[in-house]
């Protein structure tokens, strides 16, 4: 074995910088530990994990710079195209009398059952399905809302006509149905005379209640500007025209937003009187 | 000493030695572009290193949790275990806010960088033959890439992901037949269901970093194996590869940038405030943030679902909703165009031959001209999902700016598309190095019609550099070894040979594949001492590739003493 030769010398303060680099790295680490016994700081940790690792980086940079040759070297390549004898030696390797490759009969036997593992496997996976045997298009189809179910506010108040007063919305919700994704609705109170197009679900003296999601993609149409009658969907902006029985006018929504019939009860709350209009939320193949 | 025994041990059972020598030496192009997989690679591992972290502490459930801690505005509030358990992560866990925000940082930039290694991998043509496979590859981990961010960001059941997570929903909901049975099959129910976080949380952990990190792997072996492409330049061809070894040059150069990525992520983990999910509130259905944009690698789906209109389609009785279009429709083209260009670009190109050699963009007008366009349509897609906050800024009403950007996202596109291909048709016809040099006499010339066997100046480089003055091989023994570079004394360029062989044929060999057709081979400095039947050896090998005439003048006339320190040129054998 021959003698290592010895290291090559390097260019001045070369060294020195290398060596500074990752010093400064060990005590970001250093101030990473510290900063963190001592109660913790996030943004002090960040900075000290960060001069770690920039001072690794730059060492290292420096090092693979400075001290040893960038560039310079070829290394040929062996092309693609195998070697014109390997080919016949490969091929007759897996042609060979007792080639599993050559018995087609059996082959196919293989296929088969492996065809039919794979099915079968394909089989568990409806469970991912609910576990009630729900159907997903009647579960779109059908709401909490119905005949009689009272309408509540967030805070689980039932509500009457007068607490929607003029100009502003109140977020309703389906007794007995408070969590469900497709239920929540706003009711808002408009002057009758300004409709162009009568609510398609009846109002109560100007009271309208409407779904909350939009037909577009199913945000939560959270912003009413006042003076214009419209609600502004946040996603996608689109917005609809509450006096023309909330009517898609701009963005890219291009249904309306159910109506909910509603009615006051013998004790003066607002009780649906039937579910949406329509489906609520966005489209869906078996949407009417 | 300690790692010298060791690795002697190891070598003596798994004779590691040869498949190392070469690994070591394995030439790496240096070009920054090269740089850009690695980035992603390194966020990659940033991801799962602080991931894991994150898995510690998250508890991915939908169940009532009652959140307990610092944050005293949600203090003693009940929410999903899901979103308490990311709040108290952010406020009471020791340096958990840095580890969260280093995540979400890394996801960005990962997703970024693998997007600019596509763009530059498609720019120069390295996805073509026999890179195609690493390119499918490549498409399918962008996909991963993308749908692991989505999980992830949607996995804190915080308000504004909760909204991002609705409208995907209802676009998958808006596949004509099975759209809400996919849906069921996905969440376990309608939207919000009970098993969507978990189910969420187990892709985003388990499955879908498990098969990125399979075709990471994948695509790093198929790197080895087909080794990298390389600009043109002088010593380059069609059959090698110059530049670094990996070590120590590449190694050293690619662990600083490891350290790099992570300095940059942390920095910005720690003081760059990202995704505040206790600003937000929990999620809720009937509760709405605004302005709500998403994280940037989905906001082209958010810009196409603002920009296209209210059309929806009635089909016997049943309907296409509209996000059909921009959701699913766009989203399945871009991605089946992606996975099929190097395809379509063979087909029309009718170009089947393997390349080592990349294209700048000027050499393929057309695909560059392509590329601009999408790249294009995808950044109009961009600006489209923060129309609103545009038209705040601006002060004009957002549906202005909605039908700005409509006619924009169909118009910029072809313009710039075009205007890309003129000027790289100009500046392939002309002279001129850079854009900046551009007259107006190449830009005219770039709109008349291609000249008539135009299309060859592409593939100049390809020829074997047969005849070319003052390109030679040179070929020595050292020590016990044999070495070889190639030199080109018009370009000023030497380029050694990136191992040592053990034979002369051997280096010969490997001389002649990398650079098939230079054809003065010398053997400068001390000769060894010429065996007897060496000469009519070489005389036979080289003559069968009928070199050998040039080969033994060169030879003959060249060889000398191998005498240390002997540096005469007396010729002939001891
Ligand atoms: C998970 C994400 C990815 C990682 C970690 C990754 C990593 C890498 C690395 C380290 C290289 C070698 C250096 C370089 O050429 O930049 C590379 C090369 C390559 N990548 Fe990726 N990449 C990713 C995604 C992609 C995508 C999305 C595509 C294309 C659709 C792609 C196609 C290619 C091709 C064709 C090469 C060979 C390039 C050549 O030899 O010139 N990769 N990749
Ligand atoms: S969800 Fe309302 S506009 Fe898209």
């Amino acid at each position: 074995m021959s003698r290592r030769p010895p290291v090559a010398p390097a260019p001045s303060g070369v060294n020195r910088r290398i060596i500074l680099s990752f010093l400064a790295s060990a005590a970001g680490a250093i101030g990473f530990a510290v900063t963190y016994g001592l109660g913790g700081h996030t943004q002090w940790e960040g900075v000290c994990l960060a001069v770690a690792f920039a001072g690794l980086a730059i060492g290292l940079a420096i090092w693979g710079r400075r001290l040893v040759p960038v560039g310079g070297y070829v290394e040929e390549h062996e092309g693609f195209t195998p070697p014109p004898d390997e080919k016949p030696l490969t091929a007759a390797a897996l042609s060979a009398p007792d080639s599993p490759i050559r018995r087609r009969g059996l082959l196919a036997a293989l296929g088969l059952a492996l065809t039919a593992l794979g099915v079968a496997a394909l089989f568990p996976l409806r469970s991912l399905l609910p576990w009630d045997r729900a159907r997903p298009v009647r579960a779109r189809m059908e709401t909490p809302w119905g005949p009689g179910v009272r309408l509540l506010t967030a805070g689980g108040q039932p509500l009457r006509p007068g607490d929607v007063p003029a100009g502003t919305v109140v977020g309703v919700f389906p007794e007995g149905g408070t969590d469900a994704g497709d239920a929540p609705a706003f009711a808002v109170r408009l002057q009758p005379e300004r409709f162009t197009r009568p609510p398609s679900a009846g109002h109560l003296d100007g009271l309208v209640v409407y779904s909350l999601l939009c037909t577009h993609a199913g945000c939560p149409v959270r912003l009413y500007l006042k003076g214009t009658g419209r609600m502004l969907c946040p996603c996608h902006q689109s917005s609809f025209d509450l006096f023309a029985d909330a009517e898609p006018v701009a963005g890219p929504a291009a249904r309306r937003l159910p109506g909910l019939p509603v009615a006051v009860d013998a004790d003066g709350y607002l009780r649906a009187t039937g579910d949406f209009t329509a489906p609520p939320g966005a489209g869906f193949w078996n949407r009417p | 000493m300690i790692m010298d025994r060791l690795a002697r041990a190891l070598d003596d059972r798994l004779r590691l030695s040869p498949l190392t020598r070469r690994a070591l030496a394995k030439v790496f192009p240096d070009h920054w572009s090269f740089m850009l997989g690695e980035i992603a690679l390194y966020s990659f591992v940033a991801l799962v290193l602080t991931g894991v972290y994150l898995t510690l502490f998250f508890d991915p459930s939908s169940a009532d949790r009652v959140y307990q801690g610092s944050y005293a505005p949600l203090d003693g509030t009940t929410t999903s275990a899901a979103y308490a358990s990311t709040v108290r992560l952010s406020w009471d866990v020791r340096a958990g806010l840095l580890i969260r925000q280093t995540h979400h940082w890394a996801a960005l930039i990962f997703v970024a960088a693998i997007l600019v290694h596509l763009v530059r991998i498609f720019f120069t043509g390295a996805f073509r033959k026999p890179r195609e496979t690493n390119w499918l590859v490549g498409v399918t981990m962008l996909m991963l890439a993308l749908a692991n961010g989505f999980t992830g960001y949607s996995l804190p059941d915080d308000l504004l992901s909760g909204l991002g997570l609705r409208i995907i929903v209802s676009v998958v909901e808006s596949i004509p037949l099975v759209g809400s049975w996919l849906v069921f099959l996905g969440l376990g129910g309608e939207f919000p269901s009970d098993e969507m976080i978990p189910r969420m949380f187990v892709s985003h952990v388990l499955l879908v970093p498990a098969l990125l990190v399979a075709l990471v792997s994948l695509h790093l072996a198929m790197i080895v194996r087909q080794k990298h492409a390389q600009f043109p330049g002088p010593g380059r061809t069609e059959h090698n590869v110059v530049g670094s070894r990996l070590y120590p040059s590449y190694a050293l150069r690619s662990l600083a940038l490891f350290a790099w990525v992570l300095a940059v992520l942390f920095a910005l983990g720690g003081l760059v405030q990202i995704n505040p999910i206790w600003l937000y509130g929990p999620s809720a259905p009937d509760q709405a943030t605004s302005p709500a944009q998403p994280d940037w690698y989905v906001a082209w789906g958010d810009g196409a679902l603002r920009l296209f209109p209210p059309w929806e389609i009635h089909v016997a009785g049943h309907l296409v909703p509209a996000p059909f279009f921009p959701g699913v429709v766009l989203g399945g083209v871009t991605f089946l165009a992606l996975y099929a260009w190097p395809f379509l670009e063979r087909w029309c190109t009718g170009d089947c031959r393997a390349h080592q050699l990349l294209d700048r963009p000027r050499d393929h007008p057309v695909r560059t001209g392509v590329g601009v366009m999408a790249l294009t349509f995808f950044g109009v897609l961009v600006v489209a999902a923060g129309d609103d906050i545009i038209a705040r800024l601006l002060r004009v009403p957002v549906y202005d700016v909605l039908y700005v950007l409509r006619v924009l996202v169909l118009v910029l596109p072809v313009l710039a598309g075009a205007l890309a291909f003129l000027l790289a048709r100009a500046l392939r016809r002309g002279d001129a190095a850079r854009l900046g040099e551009l007259t107006r006499a190449d830009l005219r010339a770039a709109g008349r019609r291609a000249r008539v066997g135009e299309a060859r100046a592409v593939d100049e480089s390809e020829l074997p550099a047969r005849d070319r003055p003052g390109q030679r091989i040179e070929l020595w023994p050292d020590g016990g070894v044999w070495r070889w570079r190639y030199r080109d004394e018009p370009a000023g360029v030497t380029l050694l040979h990136h191992r040592a062989v053990l034979t002369e044929r051997e280096a010969a060999d490997s001389a002649r594949l990398a650079y098939p057709g230079v054809d003065h081979v010398a053997v400068p400095g001390p000769p060894p001492p010429p065996p007897p039947g060496r000469v009519r050896t070489a005389l036979r090998r080289w003559g069968n590739v009928a070199l050998g005439v040039t080969l033994l003048v060169a030879a003959l006339r060249q060889r000398r003493n191998r005498h240390p320190g002997d540096d005469g040129d007396g010729t002939g054998s001891r």
